[in-house]
């Protein structure tokens, strides 16, 4: 007998339209508007930093699948992915190697060799940032642009004889708020720009706006959902508020929320799937510490930001905090543990 | 409309309905084959003994197998000739079962059936003309019909729910029964009723089904019941809206603790196309030897809802129908979200046969899976608030044996998480293996 062309499989036998691969390509697109603007506030270089990071993401993910003898997976968009976020939050004057060692952190170390896609612990981009801190921290904490005010946007290559700033909060860590208004402009301009993202920083993560906008099709599209954003923007505005200022509920919110890498690591990388809680009350804590570690750092720790860490410290929490806030079962046996 | 109907509380996904592709599509008589397949094992529990030799003449609804002890019920020639042999089947669900094989006599008149009372019959006489005409539940798992209707004794029952919520995608038997029997399916819902000793029922009926909601409650409206109270609830179009605890949840508010049964809360459900066949045990007097079946899918030249013979061969029904497409992928008895893909079509209907899908390669997806990324969408669509995430990761660890703690036996399979699952992960059947395992 001729054997049936057709396959015979378990139940469902439909499916959703959704893939690993829509998801990760979508995040990819709602990630380069940021990219372009970047373009336009720090010259050609954010670009070349960008590309050389996303590149080497790519390479070490199929070099290291080759090396494990695991399927190469480089389509699916994850490591692009990462060589983006790992570009957005690097200052834009570094020098161009620069994302290469961290790639291969971020990708070999803190993803492959932790069991690869779904399975490790920590943010890749994240701990590829948190190595460059530690191993090149002069570079990562100086070399800063100041957003290019004329046309001349694509002759501009920067390079370190460019550095000639310094970010908002370091000015407000080390010399307080009234410089960073002498600095920075008043505070209608000054939230504006930062709202628009015209103002020194790492590469992505300048722009509110078109970050959120990022984020809110994100959410559109139900692939994260509004809990951790959230709470991690209304944490770090509240412990700001409360603690930011010379006297308690004396500092700025909105400052807070709109400088460094708050919005960046709220949408981006704070609902990473693998590294954050399921469940919308474990997310709503996760999103909440992130946001309280964030002032923390900012404000005592060495760095004056804090986010990285923050996320990368609430990563490792995901799977307790799913733990004690388990989905409610419809009807259970009597005297389960639920 | 939709929007303020009532629904389960928790998860519950949306797919692709594909009902329009047979919901205006009469019911229409498939011409009894030259051949039947009977199998003697139609539903859970023991198969059926024989009560004819090879050779023997049979008529149309003559009783060919009982069950002598245990969970059963018998089964009827669906043809009247004469038995050509008794072997074996292909089975959805077993791979092969027990059969008897009924060559038809083309010379033979067929069956006529005359309507008689039904008022004067005691509870345990309904019984008794439900127990005879071998009915099961139609709805999927086939529960014999007469042990369904005698609960334990000092159950206290007060609800009965007709299960029309039809939340699988394509079928549309239960659409189009209530359309074409309303009057026959309130009968069967009042003999119910009498059954048990109680007086209230509500339909369950999802709101992508507006005609069966307007036809049936206009018929119960009209019928001069006066010790009974039927009504017709509309449902919210979310899938697993069909699932017997899901609906009791919707219609009453009461949960069905796992793992007790609908009686434990007071209520009965039974499949709305159960109440019609009900109607014909008892008035009728005729046996379940034939139901309605929809076969569809973009895979096949004619959709239909066909009123079909047990035992017809879905080999017979294609060719009834036209054939297939070039692109057929998957046949699948049942449902696309529960039902069995099969590897021939040399099989025949049963009375659970709800439906038959010839799915094309682009309605299906065989895109293999990778790992999880832990998204959490299947624990959000999980309508018995489960986390079937981890269930898989547990059973490709190795560790199947220790999820009873994430309540797999409470999972009856809906397949929803399997739905969403970005990773393509073939969580139901991480689920099955995690319940095998830890059974032991």
């Amino acid at each position: 007998m001729i054997p049936p062309a057709w396959s015979v499989s378990i139940s469902p036998h439909l499916k959703s339209t959704e893939s690993v691969e829509k998801i990760m390509w979508t995040v990819v697109a709602c990630l380069i508007p940021s990219l372009i603007l970047s373009v336009f506030v720090f010259g050609l270089r954010a670009l070349i930093i960008a590309a050389i990071s996303t590149a080497s993401c790519v390479a070490v993910e199929a070099a290291t699948q080759k090396l494990l003898k695991r399927p190469v997976t480089v389509r699916d968009g994850s490591a692009v992915i990462t060589g983006l976020l790992l570009a957005f939050c690097i200052p834009p004057g570094v020098p161009l190697w620069m994302p290469i060692p961290g790639a291969i952190m971020a990708i070999y170390v803190a993803k492959h060799l932790l069991g690869g896609i779904g399975f490790n612990i920590f943010n890749p981009a994240l701990i590829g940032r948190a190595f460059l801190v530690a191993t090149f921290p002069v570079a990562m904490t100086s070399a800063w642009l100041a957003p290019i005010h004329d046309a001349a946007v694509f002759g501009s290559l920067g390079g370190i004889d460019a550095v000639s700033t310094a970010t908002p909060l370091y000015v407000l860590k080390h010399y307080g708020m009234n410089a960073v208004i002498e600095r920075f402009g008043a505070p209608s301009t000054l939230y504006w720009d930062f709202f628009v993202g015209w103002r020194p920083g790492c590469i992505g993560e300048t722009s509110a706006l078109l970050l959120t906008l990022g984020g809110l099709y994100l959410m559109l599209r139900r692939y994260i959902s509004w809990h951790i954003p959230v709470a991690t923007v209304l944490s770090v505005g509240f412990f700001s508020w409360v603690f930011g200022g010379e006297k308690l509920f004396t500092g700025d919110p909105v400052l807070a929320v709109l400088s460094g890498g708050v919005i960046l690591g709220a949408f981006f990388m704070a609902t990473d799937y693998v590294t954050s809680p399921n469940g919308n009350a474990a997310k709503l804590v996760f999103g909440a510490g992130v946001g309280a570690l964030t002032v923390l750092i900012r404000l005592k720790g060495g760095y004056p930001e804090g986010v990285c860490y923050a996320i990368l410290l609430m990563n490792p929490l995901s799977p307790a905090l799913e733990g004690w806030f388990k989905p409610k079962r419809f009807a259970p046996p009597k005297g389960a543990t639920t | 409309m939709s929007k303020s109907s009532p629904t389960f509380s928790k998860g519950g996904i949306h797919p692709r309905e594909s009902k329009e592709l047979t919901e205006h599509l009469p019911i229409e008589a498939m011409p009894p084959p030259e051949e039947v397949d009977i199998l003697l094992l139609q539903h859970f529990g023991s198969p059926c003994r024989v009560l004819v030799d090879k050779k023997a003449t049979v008529i149309e609804g003559e009783t060919i197998g009982v069950v002598d002890a245990g969970l059963g019920a018998s089964v009827h020639s669906s043809v009247s000739g004469t038995v050509k042999s008794i072997g074996a089947s292909p089975h959805p669900v077993r791979v092969e079962a027990p059969s008897v094989t009924i060559r038809r006599d083309p010379q033979a008149e067929p069956k006529v059936f005359t309507p008689s009372e039904w008022e004067h019959f005691s509870p345990e006489e309904l019984l008794e003309k439900i127990r005879n005409a071998g009915l099961v539940g139609l709805g999927g798992a086939g529960f014999p019909t007469h042990l369904k209707l005698s609960p334990p004794p000092g159950t206290r029952l007060d609800k009965l729910i007709l299960n029309a919520a039809e939340c699988e995608p394509y079928l549309n038997c239960d659409n189009r029964t209530m359309i074409e029997f309303p009057h026959e399916i309130l009968t069967g819902a009042r003999i119910i009723l009498r059954i048990l000793g109680i007086k209230e029922c509500h339909i369950g009926i999802e709101n992508n089904k507006q005609e069966a909601i307007w036809v049936l409650s206009r018929a119960a409206a009209e019928s001069t019941a006066p010790d009974c109270k039927i009504s017709v609830n509309p449902l919210m179009v979310k899938y697993p809206q069909g699932s017997e605890k899901q609906l009791i949840q919707t219609i009453t508010g009461r949960r069905v603790p796992y793992p007790g049964l609908p009686f434990d809360v007071g209520v009965m459900v039974i499949n709305v196309g159960t109440a019609k066949t009900i109607h014909d045990a008892v008035v009728l007097e005729k046996p379940l030897y034939e139901r309605v079946v929809t076969i569809s899918g973009r895979a096949i030249a004619r959709p239909a809802n066909l009123m079909v013979r047990i035992g017809t061969r879905l080999s017979d029904i294609v060719t009834f129908l036209g054939g297939t497409m070039d692109n057929l992928a998957r046949i699948v008895v049942g449902g696309p979200m529960m039902g069995f893909s099969i590897p021939t079509t040399d099989l025949p209907v049963m009375k659970t046969t709800s439906g038959v899908l010839f799915l094309s390669d682009d309605e299906i997806d065989s895109r293999p899976h990778g790992p999880c990324i832990r998204c959490g969408k299947c624990v959000e669509v999980c309508s018995m608030g489960l986390s079937p995430n981890e269930v898989g990761i547990y059973v490709e660890a190795g560790r199947a044996r220790d999820t009873a703690q994430f309540g797999v036996f409470e999972c009856f399979e809906c397949g929803a998480c399997a739905f969403v699952c970005p990773a393509k992960r073939p969580l139901v059947q991480f689920t099955r293996l995690a319940k095998a395992k830890a059974r032991k």
